[in-house]
């Protein structure tokens, strides 16, 4: 791939508290290639699902790291990591199915919907007992004006 | 986050305001649950109006407090509901469940 145009890493512990912090952060970064409203919203939503996902999943008896790496590339897109070293998930194309939930009730089960249907790519690698990796990529339109980069 | 709820008749009526996500989904849900119980309600109005950002934890609201009414014989409707969170729940497909009615887009208003 491509080198990136700038590139920054965050990483926090896996409170719940802290997903409102991450998903202003990555949508910041997003900025920077001047977005529409709905791109950065649809960016945010995602990002939100998939550091949802981290703190929910990943360390179910105790808190752990999460860490998000944020990427920009010259032709306009934005990619986000979102990795934990938690339990992994054992069954990847279940977990990204509509509806399917090991959260309960409070869960809806359609966090890879809403990143699939808000991104331009998802991409999930896991090892159970290891961890998860989250990468989700987004195109920004390239505007009228040119000079953000 | 907040959640205001207040009574008309036998409908509840419950402004959320401010990021729904999962850290906040649950105080909504169990203040939620509470008046639903407390107030035993035929219909519950949940006003997006003052919701700055959404994600799918939104939908579990929707769909829980949903089948709360259900168990009860009531009903559900999702009210002023904007832009951004009115795209996550429609690509969840949460009409086909609830009835929801959208905030006039803004920007099509000032431009016209």
């Amino acid at each position: 791939m491509k080198k990136p145009v700038n590139q920054v890493k965050l990483e926090f512990l896996s409170r719940s508290v802290n997903e409102s912090f991450a998903r202003a952060s990555a949508a910041c970064f997003a900025a920077q290639l001047d977005p529409t409203l709905d791109e950065l919203n649809d960016f945010k939503t995602a990002v939100s699902e998939a550091v949802t996902n981290a703190i929910v999943h990943a360390y179910p008896e105790e808190l752990g790291r999460v860490s998000m790496r944020l990427r920009l590339f010259a032709d306009g897109l934005v990619e986000v990591q979102v990795r934990d070293w938690g339990v992994g998930i054992l069954d990847i194309p279940k977990a990204r199915t509509p509806l399917y939930t090991t959260g309960g009730e409070e869960r809806s089960g359609m966090g890879f919907t809403i990143m699939e249907s808000f991104t331009d790519g998802v991409r999930v690698r896991s090892t159970p007992g290891k961890g998860t990796t989250v990468t989700l990529t987004k195109r920004i339109a390239r505007r009228a004006q040119e000079g953000a980069m | 986050m907040s959640v205001v709820c207040k009574e008309e008749g036998r409908v509840l009526y419950a402004a959320l305001s401010g990021e729904i996500d999962h850290h906040a989904a649950r105080s909504i849900m169990l203040e939620l649950d509470r008046e639903i119980e407390s107030r035993f309600p035929s219909e519950t109005v949940l006003d997006f109006g003052g919701v700055t950002f959404m994600d799918s934890s939104g939908i579990a609201i929707v769909l829980r407090t949903c089948r709360r009414m259900q168990e009860s014989g009531g009903s559900l409707r999702a009210v002023e509901v904007p832009p951004q969170a009115g795209k996550v729940l429609r690509a969840a497909g949460v009409e086909r469940m609830v009835s929801v009615t959208y905030q006039r887009d803004t920007k099509e208003e000032s431009a016209t």
